[in-house]
């Protein structure tokens, strides 16, 4: 399924955020997820299935005034 | 100064954002004896992962942060950024942000007091980057607001305090809240400025981070944030028209 993640569009076979999160470089570190414009704890991640179409935002920490 | 009960050594705020290099920023922070940075959020890189080195510095300053909502437009981006940031950055503090204008980066009220009672109600201390304007003030202490944090001129623009008046008239209105100037510093002198009219605090990045040393900058800031506050505590002098002699009169030569 087609997905979008960081406004970016990534063909995936990841059934949860976290094993889409996993695939994509993102294990271990420290980042913030939306799903759909919703904040998805992160405990969350392994329980959210993703569907064709969705939108992820993953943020990290960055310089700010 | 104190905020939703947190007590802060420095009354200087300072931004993370557009130094030469983090070594520079580091050091612009320690001379600026700040004790309260502000930081972001954006999209991260699984590949380059440049949040990640960034957080470790931050976090090896030993200052607390407060996060920022920069770049939302609407009340949605706002609140869900604002969740974001508490998770990542394990803080309720949040400097709101929602941005009505892209010339003037100037807020947009209506969602600002909107998203402000949104995240109080979820239990966010709520830090919000408002205008000059008594009601939108007004509505966001209603709203749960406990600081109130008005531009003195556009984000980036250096230009000091363009309305003088709006300010003191919020000090005026508001003297139980911390008031802090936030955006459009460029020198010392309007840092002071902002003190001597009472203001608890400002907080500045682009007058310190673009300033060709940085670091001496943040120094310059620092003394001025001290005096104007000094200044403030000491009851200044009342302006007048007219001359008066400092020299006493009485006994001078040559007169009859």
């Amino acid at each position: 399924m087609k997905i979008t993640v960081n406004g970016e569009t990534v063909e995936t076979g990841a059934r949860s955020l976290a094993a889409l999160l996993e695939e994509l470089g993102y294990g271990g570190i420290v980042v913030a997820t939306a799903v759909n414009g919703d904040f998805t704890p992160a405990g969350r991640r392994a329980e959210i299935e993703l569907k064709d179409g969705d939108q992820i935002e993953v943020l990290a920490p960055m310089q700010g005034g | 100064m104190e905020v939703y009960g947190t007590k802060l050594a420095s009354r200087l705020l300072l931004g993370t954002s557009q130094y030469p290099s983090p070594a520079i920023l580091a050091d612009a922070v320690e001379a600026a004896g700040s004790d309260v940075v502000t930081v972001s959020l954006r999209r991260e890189s699984g590949v380059e992962r440049a949040g990640q080195g960034f957080w470790s510095l931050i976090r090896s300053l030993g200052v607390k942060v407060l996060p920022n909502t920069a770049g939302c437009h609407t009340v949605k981006e706002a609140v869900a950024t604002a969740q974001m940031a508490r998770e990542v950055f394990g803080t309720p503090w949040i400097k709101l942000e929602v941005i009505g204008n892209h010339d003037t980066l100037q807020p947009d009220p209506f969602a600002l007091v909107e998203a402000a009672g949104i995240l109080s109600r979820d239990g966010f201390q709520v830090f919000p980057y408002t205008t000059d304007d008594l009601i939108v003030a007004e509505r966001l202490v209603e709203a749960g607001c406990q600081v109130l944090m008005p531009w003195g001129a556009p984000i980036g623009s250096g230009k000091g305090l363009n309305n003088r008046f709006a300010l003191r008239s919020m000090r005026a209105h508001f003297p139980d809240v911390p008031l802090v100037v936030d955006a459009g510093i460029g020198l010392p002198s309007h840092a002071a400025d902002a003190m001597e009219l009472g203001y608890d605090a400002v907080l500045l990045n682009t007058a310190v981070a673009k300033a060709g040393d940085p670091v001496r900058m943040a120094e310059a800031f620092r003394h001025a944030v001290e005096a104007g506050r000094l200044a403030f505590e000491a009851d200044p002098m009342e302006p007048r028209d007219m001359a008066a002699p400092s020299t006493p009169v009485l006994g001078t030569a040559f007169r009859s």
